[in-house]
């Protein structure tokens, strides 16, 4: 299981580096969503992975660690509110300056890297 | 109550920035109600925050258990003559920006004051948690006042600005996550002394990733700090928010400094074992370049606030190398050059609004334009900020540098140290004295009728109270001086904060 739980957090983790790394806003706060993701997985998998035993003293002979799922709970929290910030800030963003990149206007030389279809059009 | 006067300073803007929010506070047209609550509220902080301080002077450091869960396993506020010293210095900034805010600025967004306080909030409850994950907690307080408080005012220029600050944060939190994940998996606790007892027992592999997780932290907190190479977004932030707003952010890279030294200090610091002092090597080049590439920055900008944005760059910088020096003096001389530059800047921020206003279109622009209407009065006020800012007597920016000169103390350690403040001021010098060349003495001789309006006393008020720190912290250096070395040595003794906690007798 461990196995699979750390695939899943690094798979994350590095798809979400890839997407913030993009020009446009949309991918990067697709980028950012999946980073917090994969931080909350970690940090609940930082009180060790555990199957069978609730995080309850006393009623079984091990528990769970109760914090990293308390320490999910607030950073799930927290990063719910500021992605949904930063989804409006990239909407104002886009009407403010009139574009969708991140740095507010259209790199010079994007053509080579982005086919623009308004061209066909 | 006293042993409460610990969590007043989060209390206060908390419940108070929360009621601004509801009749009779709320709504356009109650403005005046809002800046009469925002200038009580600043004036009840100032009052605990002394309070605080006096507390600590005279008991030591005290510890606060919230809801009474006592450490390692609850959340700990703890104040020590540190802590104090920065919830005063972020009450008293606070002022100062509220008081130049009644100019008018403050009535282009509605909740410019609810926000300030809680700016403020975040910024007191950094200074005075000791526990990591509230750290992050507080953190997030203060940067999502930051983020929205940064587009106060509106226009192209801030939502762009915003844009990079916020994503570049969030991705600093995240790494904050993933740090705070790497060092509670692999010590079991978050509270700062509990880690630092554990930290120094950990076997030889799980030390690899505690000093992974302890550069983690680094990234995030140089972040903050804007230390080298995360320090290309300050300028063009500060340069881009709304003049009040970017004074108050002058405290938030203080904010990342002060976490350096807290855990850096605490955690990986004399007592850590095989991971003492385990950033400095990386800390000492980082901050040379820092402070090299914001003159630089100074140098180039072509305007006033860009240029101050670059001075906040700087003074990092030399934070930082007092930070890698490592003993309790040069804590003591960083300590009050964080001070008195938090001061400055946030007033040099203030005076360049103000130029800005009486010069039309120009701006703070290093163009010729129109005379400025009131040349005396704000050129005396901005050749005050600049000679403390560049550290010349009789001000305390030459009382700060002096000290932090003399700190250091093996050869090596003064060659870097002398040479890089020395040549750093003396281009502050240069480019402050080129920007007042140009804001002041070369204006268009034929377009002399100013009709901009004069500056309002709120707006000489808020940058004067800042500005007459400076004097003061020269005229009362002596008690400063021994305040902060005393808040340094505190600092530096490990041993004495495990004691407050009580944590040995409660680990046996």
């Amino acid at each position: 299981m461990e196995t699979l739980y750390v695939i899943c957090v690094g798979v994350l983790t590095s798809c979400g580096v890839y997407l913030c790394l993009r020009g446009r806003t949309f991918s990067v706060v697709v980028g950012l969503t999946m980073l917090s993701y994969a931080v909350n997985l970690f940090l609940f998998s930082s009180g060790r992975l555990n199957l069978k035993d609730a995080a309850i003293l006393g009623m079984s002979e091990s528990y769970a660690d109760p914090l990293p799922q308390a320490l999910t709970l607030t950073a799930i929290v927290i990063g719910f509110a500021m992605i949904a910030f930063v989804v409006i800030l990239s909407m104002r963003a886009r009407a403010d300056l009139g574009n969708d990149f991140v740095d507010g206007s259209e790199p010079a030389d994007s053509n080579k890297f982005i086919k623009p279809n308004r061209d066909k059009a | 109550m006293s042993v409460h006067l610990v969590i007043l300073p989060i209390l206060i803007p908390l419940i108070g920035g929360l009621l601004m929010l509801l009749p009779p506070f709320a709504g356009p047209a109650k403005y005046q109600y809002r800046r009469v609550a925002a200038f009580a509220l600043f004036i009840a902080q100032i009052t605990t925050s002394i309070a605080l301080m006096q507390m600590v002077m005279q008991n030591g450091g005290m510890l606060y258990a919230v809801g009474d869960w006592q450490p390692p396993f609850g959340i700990i506020l703890y104040a020590d003559q540190l802590s104090a010293m920065l919830v005063m210095l972020g009450s008293f900034l606070g002022l100062g920006v509220t008081l130049y805010s009644f100019a008018g600025s403050d009535r282009e967004g509605k909740y410019f004051h609810p926000l300030i306080q809680f700016q403020l909030l975040g910024i007191y409850g950094a200074f005075l948690t000791n526990d990591l994950f509230n750290l992050f907690v507080f953190f997030e307080v203060l940067l999502i006042a930051s983020y929205t408080l940064l587009m106060h005012g509106e226009g192209k220029q801030k939502t762009a600005a915003n844009m990079h600050y916020v994503i570049l944060n969030l991705i600093g939190s995240s790494l904050f996550l993933f740090a705070l994940g790497t060092l509670y998996g692999i010590t079991g606790t978050l509270n700062i002394p509990d880690m630092a007892l554990k930290i120094a027992q950990l076997s030889p592999s799980n030390q690899l990733i505690a000093q992974a997780g302890g550069s983690m932290l680094l990234v995030v907190f140089g972040l903050k700090a804007a230390m080298l190479p995360m320090h290309y977004w300050l300028p063009s932030t500060y340069a881009a928010a709304s003049a009040p707003v970017a004074a108050l952010f002058a405290i938030m890279t203080k904010v990342g400094v002060y976490c350096i030294f807290r855990v850096y200090t605490v955690v990986f610091g004399d007592e850590a074992g095989e991971l003492a002092n385990m950033i400095v090597p990386w800390v000492w080049p980082m901050a040379i370049i820092t402070i090299i590439l914001g003159t630089i920055g100074a140098l180039a900008s072509t305007n006033l606030r860009t240029l101050i944005g670059n001075l906040v760059v700087v003074s990092v910088g030399t934070l930082l190398i007092t930070f890698a020096l490592r003993t309790p003096e040069a804590t003591a001389a960083g300590l009050l050059y964080l001070l008195h530059s938090t001061l400055i800047t946030g007033a040099l921020f203030l005076i360049a609004d103000m130029l800005g206003q009486q010069r039309g279109k120009a701006l703070d622009y290093f163009v010729i334009a129109r005379k400025i209407k009131q040349q005396a009065l704000l050129g005396i006020l901005f050749i005050i900020g600049a000679m403390t800012i560049a550290g010349l007597p009789p001000f305390s920016g030459f009382l700060g540098k002096l000290i932090i000169l003399q700190s250091a103390a093996t050869a090596t350690q003064q060659i870097w140290v002398w040479s890089i403040i020395l040549l750093s001021s003396l281009m502050t010098i240069i480019a402050l004295s080129r920007a007042g060349t140009t804001l002041f003495w070369r204006y268009s001789q034929s377009n002399n009728s100013n009709q901009q309006p004069s500056v309002s006393k709120w707006q000489i008020s808020g940058a004067v109270l800042l500005l007459a720190a400076s004097p003061l912290l020269s005229l009362f250096g002596g008690s400063v001086v021994e305040y902060t070395d005393n808040a340094a040595t505190q600092l530096h003794d490990v041993p004495y904060l495990i004691d407050v906690m009580q944590l040995e007798e409660r680990g046996q």
